[in-house]
């Protein structure tokens, strides 16, 4: 159970990794590879920032506004310099990787002994429950302090899926998406498409760092290797939550990202647990995208041979 | 009123491809005037209604619009001024989102978009009213996503977007070729309709002669980067569907004549 908790947690975390590429994947059609740069960068920095006895939540803000730096990097080497986005992402993608080396000076960084969000959210239970105490959940006997940090986690990302949404239907919000599913019709209605584009990788990176930043306080240490694989993880988490959802609402898209993500996490510690090995998990994770991306196509292919006979 | 002067656009300049699409053109558009311009392929119709929307900036040249020089504006800068209608039916609208949001983004046309609702509850009346005219149903599916629909009820209600805000300029470019007849008939009637209601100043890329003779109170015709012909008002209103066959015709032997001419004197020199 305790394992159960944690994957759900661990899933919350990813979770906004997920939104992440939920905004530049699908609302503006860019497949932005700086995430895995971005995710790392916010764990630099959080963790950089915390050892050097920076107030946890500075920190954290900190990451968030890395992720944005880094983002509209890539986003105005993609519009400035009419550069391919896939190839944009990778280049700030490698930058960012002697930049992450910098920020922590070297290229792990233990969080153990400091004092980061999850330690307060874990005094604030002991402090009110004791040390020790567990909780009765249905039938499982589970730590009362493992079970804060989950509801502290949910309720976060409920908050910032919401922003999310809010923004989204605002006017600027709707430009951006309206820029990701017809940029000739939006330019023609006077909106400048490059500064949406800009905006909207910015905005989608600072998420990601703001995950790779819960995640090195989470599991307590920052390393320069962390982000590798990020960006078809939080794919993965996003087209799952697109087959549970199959709708087109924007609401129910950003829920599914986020359910999504912690059912991913949940499958990946099952399978796990039954024994894969861990060295195959990025192998079976691009498998997984790859049959999640191809099967649509190819189950209406054999659908409209169906129907032809 | 839209002035363009000398202008001037060549593509692929300096390859083999290099396709001169506008030569010294200059044209005058009045307020309130309806202009159709015809023209064979590869004329350079499409490219002058591309070149006052801002798709590309032009070589040399000015184009002014309202007394604005407009020439260096990128795309969204004109789009303050210019409404537009695209030849596919599906470029004008975004699929993925609902009429009502669509309708709502056409709404603030040029105008800064900040942090308020993008379809706000107060507009739902405005666009119900307005969606109603089009006569297709669509009020009661403001909801649904613009995907859905078909070419036609699409091309309808860019129409009806690009004329949301009364723009400076209204630029139609073949908007209905893509469509069949009947629909095409049925947008073109909405088109007369937006234009006389609205009186705007409009410029009309169309293939289709009859569309040419029957609407607007002005023809050009293009050939070659070039305006060949310029018809306007009583001389306009003279012209049939024949005699615009007849000038086809004439400008096509004309390039047969220059093709046969330089072969002859290639023989007699080279």
């Amino acid at each position: 159970m305790t394992l159960l908790i944690g994957s759900i947690t661990i899933g919350l975390v990813l979770a906004l990794l997920a939104l992440g590429i939920f905004i530049s994947f699908r609302i503006f059609d860019f497949p932005d590879i700086t995430a895995e740069g971005s995710f790392t960068f916010g764990a630099a920095i959080t963790a950089s920032l915390i050892v050097a006895g920076v107030n946890p939540v500075a920190a954290t803000a900190m990451a968030f506004i890395g992720g944005l730096v880094a983002g509209s990097a890539t986003g105005l080497i993609h519009t400035q310099f009419k550069i391919n986005p896939l190839l944009s992402g990778i280049l700030v993608m490698t930058a960012l990787y002697s930049i992450n080396l910098h920020v922590m000076g070297k290229s792990n960084m233990p969080l153990l002994s400091q004092l980061t969000l999850f330690t307060w959210i874990e005094n604030f239970s002991f402090s009110v429950s004791g040390k020790e105490a567990m909780i009765d959940l249905l039938g499982w006997s589970v730590s009362v302090r493992d079970l804060w940090v989950l509801v502290s986690c949910l309720l976060m990302i409920v908050v910032l899926s919401l922003i999310l949404f809010w923004f989204f239907r605002t006017n600027i919000g709707t430009a951006m998406r309206a820029t990701g599913d017809n940029d000739q019709m939006i330019r023609a209605l006077g909106v400048n498409t490059n500064v949406m584009i800009v905006f909207g990788v910015a905005l989608s990176n600072g998420f990601i760092a703001l995950s790779g930043s819960m995640l090195a306080q989470f599991q307590g240490f920052a390393d320069v290797q962390m982000g590798i694989g990020m960006m078809v993880w939080g794919l993965a988490s996003v087209i799952i939550g697109e087959a549970l959802i199959n709708e087109k609402k924007l609401g129910l898209l950003i829920a599914g990202a986020v359910i999504g993500a912690v059912l991913f996490r949940l499958l990946v510690a099952i399978a796990l647990r039954w024994g894969m090995n861990p060295n195959d998990l990025k192998l079976i994770t691009a498998g997984f995208v790859f049959l999640a991306l191809v099967l649509p196509g190819f189950m209406k292919k054999t659908r409209k041979i169906k129907l032809v006979r | 009123m839209l002035e363009i002067s000398n202008l001037c656009k060549t593509f692929n300049a300096g390859t083999i491809n290099e396709v001169m699409s506008l030569q010294d053109v200059s044209l005058t558009i009045e307020d309130g005037s309806f202009v159709c311009v015809l023209g064979t392929n590869g004329s350079g119709k499409s490219t002058l209604l591309n070149a006052v929307a801002g798709t590309f900036l032009s070589d040399s040249g000015k184009i002014t619009l309202n007394g604005k020089d407009i020439t260096r504006w990128p795309e969204y800068k004109r789009a303050s001024q210019i409404g537009r209608v695209f030849q596919n039916p599906f470029s004008g609208t975004a699929p993925g989102m609902s009429i009502g949001e669509n309708l709502a983004l056409a709404a603030k046309r040029g105008k800064p978009r900040g942090l308020g609702w993008g379809l706000p509850v107060s507009l739902f009346e405005e666009l119900k009213s307005r969606v109603k005219v089009l006569n297709m149903g669509l009020e009661e599916r403001l909801e649904s996503p613009i995907g859905k629909l078909s070419g036609g009820q699409r091309q309808a209600l860019t129409l009806l977007m690009s004329s949301w805000i009364k723009p400076d300029l209204l630029l139609l470019d073949e908007h209905t070729a893509a469509l069949d007849p009947k629909t095409a008939s049925k947008v073109i009637e909405l088109t007369e309709k937006i234009i006389t209601e609205g009186n705007l100043t409009t410029l009309m890329v169309t293939h289709s002669m009859q569309q040419a003779v029957s609407l607007g109170d002005r023809i050009i015709m293009m050939h070659q980067g070039q305006i060949k012909y310029d018809f306007r008002a009583e001389e306009k209103k003279r012209l049939k569907v024949a005699d615009l066959l007849a000038l086809f015709d004439e400008l096509r032997r004309k390039d047969q004549i220059d093709n046969v001419v330089a072969e002859l004197l290639m023989r007699e020199y080279v």
